[in-house]
């Protein structure tokens, strides 16, 4: 006779014992057959199944054993299948996606696992079946049922033949419930991944055109005796450079880069609390980012074109362009 | 070769030779089920789910996308071009590694053989060059077009705080490359760049220091320099990268339309 081991026992004692608010020493004696039976209290309470008061377990058993393996196998597959996985993709709302991640968990697979006969223990997946009104006190409880039957084989069953009984009806909400909801998708192939190459092909192109007619600069070897005049960083971060000659160093090698850059710019999903990203309802954002980019580019061409000798300002038509990076390109003074 | 004809006959073999290559247990093993080079594939839809689904692009890629995500104007491809430029940069940067002597003897003299005496010496160099700079501004400009779209709004905030990451990843990673020629213009302007990170107040000169491994600029500099530059920055950039596919697709996939 197979044993029900101990730790599963005490997993649907601690369901039942939640379902029926008891607790759960005596759900575990009543399972084991040491102790009374539960008073189960009236139906707005306790989930009780109508499996559970089967009046034959001999035949009715092995059905729901079979259906129930079935069930559980299904659970699996479902859970692991890649149908459920797109599922999971299209859920868009981060609740029925957690909910979908719950399908893959091992907890449900675990679940599923010792649903199989060896154990003896049944595990139903339940849908919008009767339990659910049974269970007044809410759909999204977890009902868990246990018969008050001891787990000795009823009598008169044949030899060789597997018994079940029912241990527990887990409500699969998580499973049942991921809905997809309904939006406007289209294959990623062809028509995504054929955009993807065409763009791949585009730039491809451009940066060979680009490197056939622009040459690398590579000017006099390193000299740390000899600065060069003038001396410019690249030019992303020539607007600091630039910024750097109108503000003590203080502020702007250290304030402006570090607040607006790296903390500033992380906080920027934090602080922005507006939820709409229609265009229309975000003025002042757009706004303020859009002064950012104009800023940034203004100063870092003003650093590219207009500083000379010095880092003075000058004009590209009047002294060329000191822009060493497009040495090869910019013809030079 | 039915009729004798020895044109006809070739064509024969060139497609049995084709089918029997095609069907070899060798390419099957290769190509997984549905994937459009095998034989027999037909267009179906539930093929086309296949060609992801089957396929390392599942990796990257969901089955289906929002149509309006298809839509060049809604990313511009910003993101995936930043990602191939810096495919690009990988592999051009290795074939430049070939080349390349990280110290401050051979640095200048290594570029100057490299633009000369190698074939497409100087072609892979502008790619780098000019790939690194592309990379720069794709990765601007896909920050910005996130920010217009309110791509960054929940569930996607740490997908942003991801992106920050990167885009500095990718300044620093430029940065540091930009010090590799060991010409004027590579020593200079990493001499005024990492000069401004002297002026962080209290650690500065230390931060300033632990960058160029020495008081100024020096060979010192330039192995430290190449060592993030090849290993440091890229393997983190990856990590991060990886990150943050992941969790464009586990937000929901691309941002809904506007
Ligand atoms: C190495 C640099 C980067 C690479 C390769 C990269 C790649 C990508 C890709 C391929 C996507 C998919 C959608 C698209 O193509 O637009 C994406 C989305 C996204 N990226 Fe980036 N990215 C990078 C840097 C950044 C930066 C700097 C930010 C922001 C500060 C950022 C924030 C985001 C966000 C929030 C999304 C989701 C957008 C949406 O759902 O519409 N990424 N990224």
């Amino acid at each position: 006779m197979t044993e029900i081991p101990e730790s599963l026992l005490r997993r649907s004692a601690e369901a039942k014992a939640k379902a029926l608010g008891v607790p759960v020493e005596q759900v575990l004696a009543e399972m084991k057959g040491e102790g009374p039976p539960i008073e189960v209290p009236a139906s707005d309470e306790g989930a009780v199944s109508p499996l559970s008061d089967e009046p034959s377990p001999g035949a009715s058993a092995g059905q729901a054993d079979a259906a129930s393996a079935d069930a559980a196998d299904e659970q699996v597959e479902e859970a692991v299948s890649p149908r459920s996985e797109e599922q999971a993709e299209e859920a868009v709302s981060p609740r029925s996606e957690e909910q979908a991640e719950e399908a893959v968990s091992p907890r449900s697979e675990e679940q599923a696992e010792e649903a199989v006969p060896p154990a003896a223990v049944a595990t139903i997946v339940e849908d919008e079946q009767p339990l659910a009104e049974v269970d007044g006190s809410g759909n999204d409880k977890l009902a868990a049922v246990v018969s008050p039957r001891p787990s000795v084989p009823p009598a008169g069953t044949p030899e060789g033949v597997r018994t079940a009984r029912l241990l527990t009806v887990v409500k699969a909400r998580a499973i049942q419930t991921v809905k997809a909801e309904p939006t406007d998708k289209v294959n990623t192939w062809p028509h995504l991944m054929l955009m993807e190459f065409g763009a791949l092909l585009a730039i491809t192109g451009l940066l060979v055109i680009m490197s056939v007619i622009i040459f690398s600069p590579l000017l006099d070897p390193a000299n740390v005796n000899s600065t060069p005049n003038p001396s410019k960083a690249p030019w992303y971060f020539l607007g600091l450079q630039e910024l750097l000659s109108y503000f003590d160093p203080q502020i702007a090698g250290v304030t402006v880069p570090t607040i607006t850059g790296i903390i500033g710019f992380m906080m920027i999903p934090f602080v922005d609390k507006n939820p709409s990203t229609r265009p229309s309802d975000r003025k002042f954002a757009i706004l303020l980012y859009s002064m950012f980019m104009v800023g940034a580019g203004t100063l870092t061409l003003i650093g590219v074109l207009f500083r000379g000798r010095g880092f003075n300002f000058t004009y590209p038509w009047k002294d060329g362009i000191f822009f060493d990076d497009l040495k090869d390109w910019v013809d030079f003074e | 070769m039915a009729d004798g004809d020895g044109k006809t006959g070739l064509k024969d073999k060139i497609k049995e030779t084709n089918e029997k290559l095609w069907g070899s247990q060798v390419v099957e093993a290769i190509l997984r089920p549905g994937s459009p080079f095998k034989k027999g594939y037909s267009d179906s839809p539930r093929n086309r789910s296949y060609v992801v689904m089957n396929n390392v692009l599942y990796h990257l890629h969901p089955v289906k996308v929002k149509r309006h995500g298809v839509k060049l104007s809604y990313t511009l491809c910003l993101g995936g071009l930043s990602f191939f430029l810096f495919i690009l940069l990988t592999i051009t940067g290795i074939f430049l590694m070939f080349y390349y002597t990280p110290s401050a003897e051979a640095a200048y003299t290594d570029i100057q053989a490299l633009s000369t005496n190698v074939a497409f010496g100087t072609l892979v160099r502008n790619l780098h060059r000019w790939g690194a700079h592309l990379m720069v501004l794709s990765v601007f400009l896909h920050m910005s077009r996130v920010f217009y779209h309110g791509a960054y709004k929940p569930p996607r905030e740490f997908n942003w705080v991801i992106g920050v990451l990167l885009l500095f990843l990718t300044l620093f990673l430029s940065f540091s490359g930009y010090l590799l020629p060991w010409d004027q213009l590579a020593l200079w302007a990493v001499t005024v760049g990492t000069n401004m990170a002297g002026f962080i107040p209290v650690v500065g000169g230390q931060v300033k220091f632990a960058l160029l491994g020495s008081l100024e600029v020096s060979g010192a500099t330039l192995l430290r320099f190449y060592v993030l530059h090849v290993l440091a920055f890229p393997f983190i950039l990856v990590l991060f990268l990886a990150v943050h596919f992941w969790r464009v697709r586990k937000d929901g996939g691309i941002s809904g339309p506007l």
